[in-house]
């Protein structure tokens, strides 16, 4: 294709992402260098209903507003925030280094500073709930494609369901439904033959929580690309296969499981994203005291009383570099793939 | 079809058939007990005391006189006009779906009948584009579409989604544009059709499944979208779900979490159609372009 | 059939206005603001003024957005509805005027203790009142035999004496939900130990001191009695635990008050009519409350021009006009600060705490930022992973942190 013919192909979708992803991006990595203008403080009297006047301290905006006309950015800290405790935290990190007689110190020292627990989290998340999501969909996807076509109908549409009702209220149904009196807390106490069982005390037991979440949420969709793969599938091979005597097992491993791959890879890269930028069952099971994730930190930012853009920013900074080198064994592959082609 | 050596043994049946019934409980339960749930006061849904009693509905009985009630519904639907924020959900969807996929097949098709090398590096942007949290994004607008006077209204927030879900549009499309073939085009070509008219005429015909699919799944983002939407549209252009946080309350005031979950369960009722009309052809879809990662 | 209807429709729109004084402004107005049915009410009471057009916005998520609506050059929103923790971040941007010369022209039926000056100016006009206070359930007290507590120290007193008579597992409540609520709890325990979150005239943060230690040891102290999730229950979840009639005893918001109180909805009548309410505990021996008192009101945007901002004090003096009361619902949705006021029965603990001398949640430029902090860094000791030391220098590095990016330090 001539690279005239691609531009207008490409303009529409290429400027709605130029305007709308990649233009906030720049403005979000600037924020992230420049901090709000050091405050003027001057201590004033305030007066509020019911309780009378006290002293408090506030801003002098006269003297703060030449500070932002001269240097409508703020004030540029170049990777300060970066390395500030709320982020990568590097002299924590060193102090935690030296101060560490053993491993278990420097983990516990790492696991209090709030970038680290956050990644603790964010990685176990990811690299659980992926593969195993992966291998329920596909396991799903052989058990729908061996019913009656009747029934594949309904069950496609019961399986998407999980990925349908909105994970808002979602996740809030499930909170109350895993609680130490809910349908399933009770269900699992009785199980486990521990009445005083509670998923929500726990943080062993809440990191687990969300994870069957995660898998529950996510399998449906690995469900029906695999399903549809599935369909594709090359009859003769199969035969072929069986003709050489190959085990059913045999079958799912040297000739499905092969034929699935690039399907594979898609669903593992847009799940390992998702799953890296967890954030909604996080909240949906108020369980920030437990868990946190990079995602929770940015929203946590952005929603407190006082909004910390430098800091949401530097974070989103940190995210888009944490999924590149997440990705990048997929992106490697893609490459070469696409070097083979041309 | 199924010849003698793929007939399954007994016992790799019933398995399988535990599975799927077991997957189809797992998959459904949550869903079918807030279904129960919300005809219920709230006291029963969430069942502290006894989780029986989300099942009986005890003090459903005590107050309304039967253990069924349609108060959720109708709080939601006629105290809190709960139609216009379906109205508003459906505009957003429709238009997202369509647009999204007008331009997404545009570029995808242009991806994959290019060899340069720009190409790949378009689809990685896109795919970092991707990883950036939406949360950021949406705070980075506020302050140009209030200056320009943009914010809050249905067709911005449109064009937002649109926007945001243009990555995974365009790596599926164009994934599924790589299996047509590519002779079909060329061979226009050579009969004198410029680009757009091989794309109009021999493309546009055979690409439906693997758009149909697309449009699933954007449809899917654009429905149950809440960070983007809850921040770019005023009250009275709410879609859906920030109708349905609205309904939950806040930290100092409480909310009507029956209402709530009458509006889901309500909200899932089109989508069943939805999926039980488009099945056939989404399964089909991702079958005629089995998606190439 | 339509037509009557409809007339009756309009003749009632015509006696409402009527029952509220004219209101006639002269330019646009528009309103953000959370959303709960008191502001929803003087939102709508706002849009009855006629002349110009009113709009108004009303979103949970308020906060995130005002700022945005008031920066630009006109502002998108004239007035924001805020409370005392949130009007800071209008104040620091310098985003909202002060209205001394509007409430001089204007402000005639506005009580004195409605204006809220920073540095001598009016910069808000207060309509309704909140604090957190004591709720409790009468027949369990009386059926353990203890009396109702005045402090946090008889609390737990009452708590272990309801569990030993097995009346109850886990007697006491609270949202102590790790984030925003958690510090809540913190700072209200902490200002009843008489502790001051800064070094006086500073940003630099005082947390970590004697009263800091005390206040999570009193907190984790309340904590054995309560329900071993504690950490997960926001006020959402607190109030169902206490409608299930799981708990004798609670610290909670006024303004939820009412419903734990409401009969209707499935409410189990034991619970609804037996919980009572009282002022703030103390604690520590001290004599200031362990609460704070919280105000909504509403402030003028900056960046808009004089007569819009005349058109928003006017429509928005109307919002909070004493006739508002008149409607039978609306002295229930709130504890009004306007004049003619009459308190019932579920406001009783939010002027018992403002009678006491509860302190006002402090209006400070960078108290977001430390109750950020203590929010994310509490309940590593609440779970019992760290000292209370620990975990208050966790908070002040992060503060720390957050304030030199925000320039405060």
């Amino acid at each position: 294709m001539k690279h005239r013919t691609f531009f207008w192909f490409f303009l529409p979708t290429g400027l709605a992402m130029l305007l709308f992803i990649a233009a906030p991006i720049v403005s979000v990595v600037m924020q992230s260098v420049f901090a709000p203008h050091e405050a003027v403080l001057i201590e004033v009297e305030n007066c509020t209903p019911l309780s009378g006047c006290t002293t408090e301290t506030t801003i002098d905006q006269d003297a703060t507003r030449d500070l932002r006309e001269s240097a409508p950015l703020g004030r540029f800290v170049g990777l300060d925030v970066y390395l500030d405790r709320g982020h990568l935290a590097v002299s924590e990190f060193k102090e935690a280094w030296a101060t560490a007689e053993n491993w278990g110190q420097f983990f516990d020292s790492l696991g209090n500073l709030p970038f680290y627990r956050a990644m603790a989290f964010t990685l176990t998340f990811t690299f659980t709930v992926t593969p195993l999501l992966i291998a329920l969909g596909l396991t799903i996807a052989l058990a729908v494609n061996t019913l009656h076509r009747h029934l594949k109908g309904p069950l496609i549409f019961f399986s998407l369901l999980p990925m349908i009702v909105n994970p808002l209220l979602g996740s809030l149904i499930l909170f109350w439904m895993i609680d130490s009196r809910g349908v399933l807390g009770s269900l699992i106490q009785y199980l486990a033959n521990d009445p005083g069982l509670s998923l929500k005390a726990s943080t062993p037991l809440m990191w687990i929580s969300l994870i069957v979440y995660g898998v529950w949420h996510s399998a449906p969709f690995a469900f029906v690309v695999f399903y549809a793969g599935l369909q594709t599938l090359p009859q003769d091979q199969l035969e072929a296969a069986q003709i050489d005597g190959a085990t059913r097992w045999q079958q799912v491993r040297f000739v499905i499981i092969p034929h699935l791959m690039p399907l594979m890879t898609f669903v593992a890269l847009i799940q390992l994203m998702d799953n890296f930028r967890v954030l909604e069952p996080i909240v949906g099971f108020n369980a920030s005291a437990h868990a946190q994730s990079l995602s929770w930190i940015i929203l946590n930012d952005l929603s407190g009383e006082t909004q910390q853009l430098s800091a949401a920013s530097a974070t989103s900074v940190l995210t888009i570099i944490g999924v590149a080198i997440l990705l990048s064994p997929v992106l490697v592959r893609t490459w070469r793939d696409f070097k083979g082609k041309t | 079809m199924a010849s003698k050596a793929q007939q399954m043994p007994t016992g790799l049946k019933i398995t399988t058939f535990g599975f799927i019934a077991i997957w189809f409980i797992v998959a459904s339960f949550p869903f079918f007990w807030t279904l129960w749930g919300s005809f219920k006061v709230e006291l029963d849904f969430f069942s502290i005391n006894d989780w029986t009693n989300a099942l009986t509905g005890p003090r459903t009985e005590a107050t309304y006189g039967t253990s069924f009630t349609g108060a959720g519904y109708e709080g939601a639907w006629i105290k809190e006009e709960f139609w216009k924020n379906v109205i508003n959900t459906a505009i957003v969807c429709f238009f997202v779906v369509c647009t999204s996929l007008t331009i997404g097949t545009l570029g995808g098709y242009a991806l994959s009948r290019s060899g340069f090398r720009y190409v790949f590096w378009l689809l990685m942007a896109a795919l970092i584009f991707r990883a950036m949290p939406p949360v950021t994004l949406v705070s980075g607008y506020l302050l140009p579409f209030f200056e320009w006077n943009l914010w809050g209204k249905l067709p911005t927030t449109i064009i937002v989604l649109v926007a945001i879900n243009q990555p995974f549009t365009l790596w599926m499309l164009h994934s599924f544009f790589q299996n047509i073939p590519k002779e079909l085009d060329e061979s226009a070509k050579v009969d004198g059709c410029t680009q757009f008219q091989a794309f109009r005429h021999v493309i546009v015909p055979v690409m439906w499944p693997g758009v149909i699919t697309t449009g699933l799944f954007s449809f899917l983002l654009a429905y149950n979208d809440y960070a983007i939407t809850t921040l770019l549209l005023s009250e009275s252009n709410r879609t859906m779900v920030p109708a349905i946080a609205a309904f939950l309350g806040t930290t100092q005031t409480e909310g009507n979490v029956m209402f709530a979950v009458a509006a889901v369960v309500s909200a899932v009722a089109p989508l069943f159609i939805l999926v039980m009309f488009f099945q056939r052809q989404i399964v089909s879809g991702l079958t005629a372009g089995a998606v190439k990662g | 059939m339509f037509l009557r209807s409809l007339a009756t429709a309009s003749s009632l729109a015509i006696l409402s206005a009527g029952a509220i004084q004219a209101c006639e402004i002269g330019a646009r107005v528009s309103i953000v603001g959370n959303e709960f049915p008191a502001i929803q009410t003087v939102g709508a009471v706002a849009q009855e003024c006629t002349g110009a057009e009113v709009k108004s916005n009303l979103t949970a998520d308020h906060q995130k957005i005002n700022l945005a609506g008031m920066q630009g050059n006109p502002a998108e929103y004239t007035t924001a509805i805020v409370a005392n923790s949130s009007i800071v971040a209008l104040i620091n941007e310098d985003v909202i005027r002060p209205l001394d010369d509007l409430v001089a022209k204007h402000g005639d039926g506005l009580a004195k203790n409605q204006l809220i000056t920073v540095n001598g100016k009016v910069m808000a006009v207060a309509f309704m009142a909140n604090a957190q206070h004591l709720t409790y359930r009468q027949d369990l007290l009386e059926e353990a035999g203890v009396a109702v507590p005045t402090t946090y120290e008889e609390m737990l007193e009452a708590a272990k004496t309801i569990r030993e008579k097995g009346i109850l597992e886990n007697p006491v409540g609270g949202p102590y939900a790790a984030g925003w609520n958690l510090a809540q709890e913190f700072n209200n325990m902490f200002l009843g130990y008489g502790g001051e979150h800064f070094k006086p005239g500073t940003a630099e943060p005082s947390v970590n001191s004697e009263a800091g230690v005390k206040t999570l040891e009193m907190m984790k102290a309340l904590s054995e009695y309560m329900n071993p999730d504690y950490l997960t229950h926001d006020s959402n979840a607190t109030s169902a635990e206490w409608k299930a009639g799981n708990v004798a005893l609670m610290h909670m918001w006024g303004s939820r008050v009412g419903r734990l109180k409401d009969t209707g909805d499935g409410a189990l009548e034991v619970v609804a009519n037996n919980t009572a309410i009282a002022g703030p505990l103390t604690v520590g021996g001290g004599d200031i409350p362990a609460s704070t008192l919280w105000w909504d009101g509403w402030t003028v945007a900056k960046n808009i021009s004089d007569a819009e901002a005349e058109a928003t004090f006017i429509a928005m003096k109307n919002g909070v006009s004493p006739e508002i009361l008149g409607k039978p619902e609306v002295p229930e949705q709130a504890v009004w600060l306007i004049e003619g006021y009459q308190p019932t029965e579920a406001a009783t603990g939010v002027f018992a705490a403002a009678n006491s001398g509860t302190k006002p949640y402090p209006m400070l430029p960078y108290m977001g930022l430390l109750h950020t902090a203590l929010g994310n860094e509490l309940a590593d000791f609440m779970q019992g992973k760290e000292s209370a030391e620990q975990a208050l220098k966790d908070v002040e590095a992060a503060y720390i942190a957050a304030a030199k990016e925000k320039g405060f330090l």
